[in-house]
């Protein structure tokens, strides 16, 4: 199934946010959104997962989802959002009871999704026994249970620190290695979208619209951690970026 | 690393330790220290009673109303007042409590229901319900009727207040989640919502029973043969104080037994909590 964003424009009121947006989201395939603060990357994002209507334009789905996918649009949230009265496997267990699947058929999915995110140990601890690199790939684990056709990610590192987002990069790859699977990944941190972007949409500050859509053609499995090749499309993005980051920032000061 | 140590060391005469000012703000339980103070006033007002220094008139000797509800207790007349006081308080508690959490809900989840209810609730919640007794007794009867909607009235606001207040107070990114996953309306409320809640349910039904006990006391003020209202009643009405003060404790111990449940529905349901 692909995702098309057709000329998506918003405004909150007469506050314009995006203007113009259209993208086209491979199956199969990781698009990173990066900008400035507050150029309406999550609004974007919500408007991909259907909590929220654009004003004009529309989000068109291509095809229909493999028939296997519970949720075919599945969020990844920046701050986890787990439940912390339910443990681990409760926490996957609640996106899987709505879809009638409960009892043995629920526990070989928790525990395939557990096994898939290294989590096998920790079926049933509470989110505060855990870090919060862990939390996250709960919150991965949850997403995979459903069988998401694309997986809608926010800032899903923003979170963590230096070292736990290296080895959760990591571990995306990995699992995207393993099993494809399509993504719309926003993010401030220009490394993480070209260590995972197939593609990267920069958008300008607010109304966000789109600066450039730069592809990165190194397969996944091949991008390490300080390859040349990758600095250069980073230091590019970088380039296209800094302005409009200066701009949106002076904005925000002068209210 | 031992040599940097020796060296801190070494140091220390000459600098000055920093002053600590961290600490403090973070409570913790010591249950002795509660027992312990209620043991030193019963101690001083069996002191003060006995040398004569706290007259009779003002305060019973602590002796004597133990004495005084060991008699209670032997004669049977104990479990004939706590009975009917024990059932109209669970009777009347429940029907408000539940009235309380379900209309707290229905307010924290739909904007019409809370448009329309919240200033009626703030209207009614400053009344002293013991104020509307006579007219309760009119509209349930004498009887145990108008006992347990005095006391389910009680109950009721506060339970009310707390509730919608806690729903507002669940994290809206869980509410999203569940949105995000196709979770139905009602899962999202039942998985969701409710648990999220309960901390602030729970703390709120904390005051509406202790206000439960307060509203039992009025209630068997009217019309009660047996029940610990009525006993107080007729202990203050023949100005007999050791009575008086049987009643005042086995409130309460009531008071005391209510919050060690609610202490233990906590310690249950709550771990989750950091
Ligand atoms: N519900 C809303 N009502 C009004 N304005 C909103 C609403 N949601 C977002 N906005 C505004 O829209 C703009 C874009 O918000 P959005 O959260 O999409 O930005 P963002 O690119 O995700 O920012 P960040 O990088 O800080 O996460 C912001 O200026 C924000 O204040
Ligand atoms: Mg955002």
């Amino acid at each position: 199934m692909d995702i098309r964003l057709d000329s998506i424009c918003h405004s909150y009121d007469s506050f314009e946010v995006l203007r113009d947006i259209s993208i086209d989201i491979a199956s199969g395939q990781i698009v990173c959104i990066v900008g400035p603060s507050g150029c309406g990357k999550s609004t974007l994002l919500r408007f991909i997962g259907g909590l929220e209507r654009p004003t004009s334009g529309q989000v068109l789905q291509i095809g229909a989802p493999p028939a296997d996918s519970l949720n075919p649009l599945t969020y990844v949230f920046q701050d986890f959002a787990l439940l912390p009265w339910r443990s681990v496997a409760g926490n996957i267990s609640l996106v899987l009871e709505d879809h009638g699947i409960r009892g043995k058929a629920a526990t070989k999915i928790i525990k395939d999704v557990l096994s898939r995110t290294k989590l096998s140990d920790f079926a049933e601890a509470l989110p505060k026994q855990l870090s919060g690199g862990m939390k996250q790939r709960v919150a991965i684990a949850r997403a995979l249970a459903v069988r998401p056709a694309v997986m809608l990610m926010d800032e899903p590192l923003s979170a963590l620190d230096a070292q736990t987002r290296e080895l959760l990069m990591d571990d995306l790859v990995d699992l995207w290695t393993r099993q494809p699977f399509t993504a719309v990944y926003v993010t401030h941190n220009l490394a993480e979208a070209v260590r995972l972007g197939h593609k990267v949409v920069v958008l300008s500050r607010r109304p966000g619209q789109i600066r450039e859509i730069v592809s990165i053609d190194t397969p996944l499995g091949q991008r390490a951690f300080g390859d040349a090749d990758l600095d250069a499309h980073q230091k590019y993005l970088w380039h296209l970026m800094r302005d409009e980051a200066r701009a949106a920032d002076a904005e925000l000061l002068h209210g | 690393m031992a040599d940097t140590n020796a060296r801190a060391k070494s140091v220390t005469p000459n600098g000055k330790a920093v002053a600590f000012r961290g600490g403090g703000f973070a409570p913790k339980p010591h249950r002795w220290v509660g027992g312990l103070v209620f043991v030193v006033l019963i101690l001083l007002a069996e002191w003060g009673t006995r040398t004569g220094w706290i007259s009779a008139l003002t305060l019973p000797k602590p002796s004597d109303v133990l004495v005084t509800f060991l008699q209670l207790y032997d004669s049977g007349l104990l479990f004939r007042h706590l009975g009917p006081s024990l059932s109209r308080l669970v009777v009347g508690a429940a029907i408000g409590a539940s009235l309380g959490i379900s209309m707290g809900v229905l307010i924290g989840l739909f904007s019409y229901i809370r448009s329309g209810l919240v200033p009626l609730v703030a209207a009614i919640f400053p009344i002293p319900k013991i104020a509307l007794l006579p007219l309760f007794v009119i509209w349930f009867g004498i009887g145990e009727g108008s006992k347990y909607a005095l006391i389910a009235f009680g109950t009721f606001t506060p339970t009310v207040v707390a509730t919608y207040g806690a729903v507002d107070n669940v994290d809206r990114t869980l509410i999203r989640m569940g949105q995000s996953f196709g979770l139905s309306w009602w899962s999202i409320v039942r998985k969701i919502v409710l648990p999220g809640a309960m901390p602030g349910i729970l703390s709120g039904l904390r005051i509406s029973l202790a206000i439960a006990i307060i509203l039992l006391v009025a209630a068997e003020m009217l019309g009660a043969e047996y029940g610990i209202g009525a006993y107080i009643l007729e202990a203050g009405s023949l100005y007999d104080l050791e009575r008086l003060f049987a009643g005042v404790v086995i409130l309460s111990l009531l008071g005391v037994g209510v919050s060690a449940i609610i202490g233990a529905v906590e310690r249950r349901l709550l771990t989750w909590r950091t």
